[in-house]
């Protein structure tokens, strides 16, 4: 389904590799399936040869790895990056989490990644093999006769199906053609939880998130989640790495992170991606953003390094806390 | 742990009217840390304050919880009744239970289980508070006034008397303002500019003041006692330490039609101008829009004439930066536009004026040398209107005047009609109010002569409506007393316009932090109990900034804008606020999110070498707070994604202690 090829992506990399311009590329890597690939570090066009991994499940966003990779390698790293995934960046950057003059970008076209949960809804557990041909993805599970075919459109991650951009907002190298802003209708389902009724809304949220296990994965692949110490490692805190004894607890982690990510969060849904649990998380930092353009204009995070998220600026065309209580009523 | 005594005051009835002390303080007995519980009539009575001192002696307190009024009252009392018994003063903590309690409530039930749970708040704080030490600053030993009218005069004379050197900024070429202006002053009748010249040339002579003519204030960073300041000398193409003023050039430019501002444009100037005989400084400045050698290079007269060789049209605009520790704003005043009062037909007739064209009508220097003829054709005028409130308490009419008493009009009114009745006796003066207000010392008495002695027609009402036909114009207004429409044909109308604050007000209080009201005059820290200065500590008000005033006011408030100033820069050290924001740099990201919303600067970034549990060293960027700089906001510790950002005084563990005390 991808445009680009793997191939070219190892030629890409090797040149670089070759040239001296890069010393480590960070890439994606086999894991224990086919559709768990996993970022991994190669030193040479060899390593890559044998282990580089390019298909539909390659969502990882590298961004966040560039701030503990960047502090121990020598030279530089070539990174592949998304779209969605320069947003993150970007971001990064503009939170001073790593030094840009140790990162070489190779920007990659994305035809949007699959959801391993929606193919399995379709074939089935027991995956024994995986691989594209063409449009579609054909399994092979250990309890069907024959490979099941399946349209790769149809099982399309959600982040995917509303994404918010085919532009790289930053690049070394760009591969294949510059994309745009797309339209996106992302906040649909935000607005849908909106109109709920308060009780209808804490049923929803009361399911979706009792099904937490406080893995904290969404933590730890969130690009906005770069503290020195989480608050949920840090013993100070009383809420160091517990796991949830109540709902209120499990309901708090989940609500706290979002705030905590309030202006900073570009949307690149790694967080529903990493959950195991199946958890639409992103729902809950999509209705800050989208509170966000409605109170303070449009705003994207890591659109461009150095700007200022409208939770931490002030300009006299802000609104007055009346004023956004009647947006608020309006737009209900 | 701490050993806390918790104290109890009565506020005589004030809190015991309404809060059971005695529950109170048997309540708080028993919560964490607590050693020692009273309540007493008056805490804050010298009696009070004994009883404090000798429980810290005899119960060894480590912390003092006062259930009493606002900390506003009586915080920094108590806090130095801790110092006396040897305690740190950051180690006092104030229950509110008299303005957050006993007055807002009427049951004594509901009132001393509010009581009990404010103090419950307290303790959970003052358990987890710790000695805290200022920091200090220096002092830096000059001072700035910002406007070189009256009031920035006289705050500059009385500041250098006292032996600091000034540095007096007016965006004008030349100081003395509005004053500077004026014909007469009331209600003695001296002569507006024998009674400033002289002062404006001691300001000169001064060897304490600098004063920076044609320039402006573009920055202000930095706090009280070191503000750092950019000021912008705007060229004037003419060298002033040159320059000997002798006018010369200005006689022999010939760009002749440039409407004189100082005249109010009822007379011309040349392109190369001095503003007035007496300016100061008196030098000559060329104006860059009408000059013909800045604008096409075709001229250089003036430069042929000076003797002196001043003349530079190269000159470019000077940055100066300087360091001073305290700021006077006396921006000043301008009457405000009549354009959109087409009633009285300001646009349409030149013999419709307002009063300040007046005083330029009836001065001496003025455009017809003291003459009191129509401006439209220069005939002596036998009925005159005067029309007073035009603009001011205009409360209906919000977009075009201003809803505030403009203060003056009532006086310089009177004034004006009781000289021409003097000068012109063969006039007729109408005078048209809404109120006449002549609170001030003799003020009444000079309106009653104006009225008795001199004769002028006072009518109660307002002008309706003015229109221009042939040489007269036909004031139709309403006489309130006599309940009759008046219609009069009047040679000149002179309109009392509203006064408002100098446009560059604005600007300066955004760089200043100072705060103004809805009409952009400055806010004073204490409308009565510190009017001169303004909330941001090191910045004073001086004049007509602060609100409408006359002169004699506006000399008073200057001179105690100087003794504020002089009060500060006499200090050698400024003993800061400890609590301000700390970075914990093992949590702090460097992610620059505090930096960006601290709205003094007073955040910057290193890059630290930590030593890593495994031996090694990593180096991070990590905040670092300038204690000096800092005002406590808070600002940063809301901002910071990693809770690294802290107020000390404010812990965040503090206020969760205080939420969770008042939550149980």
């Amino acid at each position: 389904m991808q445009k680009i090829t793997r191939e070219q992506l190892i030629d890409q990399a090797s040149e670089l590799l070759a040239n001296g311009t890069v010393s480590t590329v960070l890439g994606w890597g086999a894991g224990e399936f086919g559709y768990d690939v996993t970022p991994t570090l190669f030193k040479t066009a060899e390593e890559m040869q044998n282990g580089f991994v390019f298909n539909d499940f390659c969502g990882a966003n590298f961004s966040k790895y560039l701030v503990s990779k960047t502090k121990t390698l020598e030279g530089k790293l070539l990174v592949f990056l998304k779209p969605c995934d320069t947003y993150s960046f970007n971001q990064l950057l503009t939170e001073h989490r790593f030094d840009r003059e140790k990162v070489y970008v190779v920007g990659i076209p994305c035809e949007g990644m699959a959801d391993i949960a929606k193919v399995k809804e379709i074939s089935g557990e027991g995956i024994s093999s995986i691989a594209s041909d063409g449009d579609r993805i054909v399994v092979t599970t250990l309890y069907a006769d024959a490979p099941v075919k399946i349209d790769a459109r149809n099982v399309l991650a959600e982040r995917c199906i509303h994404c918010k951009s085919k532009k790289h907002v930053a690049y070394d190298t760009l591969l294949g053609e510059e994309g745009d802003v797309v339209a996106s209708a992302r906040f649909d389902e935000v607005t849908r939880l909106e109109s709920m009724t308060p009780d209808e809304r804490f049923a929803f949220w009361q399911n979706e998130l009792s099904k937490c296990i406080r893995c904290n994965a969404c933590r730890d692949a969130c690009p906005a989640c770069t503290c020195e110490t989480c608050v949920f490692d840090n013993p100070k805190s009383g809420v160091e790495n517990k796991s949830p004894s109540n709902s209120f607890e499990e309901q708090m982690f989940h609500i706290i992170r979002a705030f905590h990510v309030a202006g900073r969060c570009t949307d690149c849904g790694e967080c529903a991606r990493v959950c195991p649990q199946n958890i639409p998380l992103h729902l809950l930092n999509r209705k800050f953003i989208k509170d966000i353009n409605t109170f303070y204009g449009e705003y994207q995070a890591g659109a461009e390094v150095g700007s200022r998220s409208p939770l931490t600026d002030y300009t006299t065309e802000d609104l007055e806390p009346s004023e956004i209580f009647v947006g608020r009523n309006e737009h209900a | 742990m701490q050993r806390v005594g918790v104290f109890v005051c009565w506020c005589g009835s004030n809190i015991a009217g309404t809060v059971d002390v005695q529950a109170v303080s048997e309540a708080l007995k028993n919560e964490p840390g607590v050693v020692f519980s009273a309540n007493y009539q008056y805490m804050c009575s010298q009696a009070g304050q004994e009883m404090i001192k000798t429980a810290v002696k005899e119960h060894h307190l480590t912390g003092i919880v006062v259930c009493s009024c606002s900390p506003r009252m009586h915080e920094a009392t108590f806090r130095k009744t801790a110092v006396a018994a040897g305690l740190n003063p950051y180690m006092v903590e104030i229950a509110n239970i008299r303005e957050q309690c006993s007055w807002v409530h009427k049951d004594v039930t509901a009132g001393t289980e509010k009581a009990i749970i404010l103090g419950k708040a307290a303790i959970a704080k003052v358990n987890l508070n710790t000695p805290l030490t200022p920091g200090e600053s220096p002092v830096t030993k000059r001072a700035l006034v910002i406007g070189g009218g009256i009031a920035g005069i006289q705050t500059a004379l009385d500041i250098a008397d006292a032996g600091f050197p000034v540095d007096v900024v007016e965006k004008q070429p030349t100081i003395g303002g509005k004053m500077a202006q004026l014909d007469k002053t009331f209600p003695t009748l001296d002569c507006a500019a024998c009674i400033l010249t002289p002062k404006m040339v001691d300001v000169a002579q001064n060897d304490k003041i600098r004063i920076f003519s044609y320039s402006e204030v573009t920055d202000v960073r930095g706090f009280v006692g070191n503000f750092d300041v950019t000021i912008k000398k705007k060229a004037r193409f003419v060298k002033e330490d040159v320059c000997t003023g002798c006018g010369a050039c200005v006689e022999k430019c010939p760009m002749k039609k440039i409407p004189n501002e100082f005249n109010l444009g009822m007379d011309n100037r040349h392109a190369i101008y001095i503003p007035f005989a007496q300016a100061v400084p008196k030098v000559a400045t060329i104006d860059p829009d009408a000059c013909n050698m800045l604008k096409n290079g075709k001229c250089g007269i003036c430069s042929k004439v000076c003797a002196a060789g001043a003349i530079d049209y190269k000159q470019k605009d000077e940055i100066i930066e300087e360091t001073y520790g305290a700021i006077v704003v006396a921006t000043g005043f301008n009457p405000i536009s009549m354009e959109k009062f087409d009633e009285y037909a300001y646009s349409q007739s030149k013999d419709v004026i307002t009063s300040l064209e007046f005083e330029r009508l009836t001065n001496a220097a003025g455009p017809t040398a003291g003459m009191l003829v129509r401006p439209s054709d220069g005939k002596h005028p036998h009925t005159l209107v005067f029309v007073q409130c035009v603009g001011s308490r205009c409360e209906s009419c919000a977009e075009k005047g201003k809803e505030y008493c403009s203060k003056i009009c009532c006086m310089y009114t009177a004034k004006h009609a009781m000289l021409t009745r003097d000068k012109y006796p063969d006039t007729e003066v109408y005078v048209f109010y809404v109120d006449v207000r002549t609170p001030g010392k003799n003020f009444d008495e000079f309106y009653r002569r104006a009225v008795e002695e001199y004769g002028v027609k006072y009518v109660k009402g307002m002008v309706g409506k003015i229109v221009p036909e042939g040489d007269k114009l036909k004031v139709q207004a309403s006489d309130l007393i006599a309940n009759k429409q008046l219609h009069l044909d009047a040679d000149l109308v002179v309109l009392a316009a509203a006064i408002e604050p100098d446009h560059s007000a604005r600007p300066l209080a955004t760089m200043l932090t100072a705060s103004m009201d809805t009409n952009d005059f400055f806010t004073e820290a204490h409308p009565k109990l510190r009017p001169v200065e303004s909330p941001t500590a090191g910045v004073f008000l001086s004049g007509t900034c602060q609100g409408p005033k006359d002169i004699p006011e506006t000399v008073s408030q200057a001179g105690a804008a100087a003794s504020k100033v002089i009060g500060l820069l006499v200090k050698d050290k400024l003993t800061g606020n400890p609590c301000v924001a700390i970075a914990n740099e093992l949590t702090c990201n460097g992610c620059s999110s505090c930096e960006r919303v601290c709205p003094y600067g007073a955040i910057s970034y290193l890059d630290k070498e930590f030593r890593m549990p495994d031996r090694t060293t990593k180096i991070r960027r990590v905040a670092s707070v300038n204690p000096a700089v800092c005002q406590g906001c808070g600002a940063c510790t809301v901002a910071c994604p990693s809770g690294a950002m802290d107020l000390n005084g404010f812990m965040n563990n503090q206020i969760m202690a205080e939420v969770d005390a008042i939550c149980k």
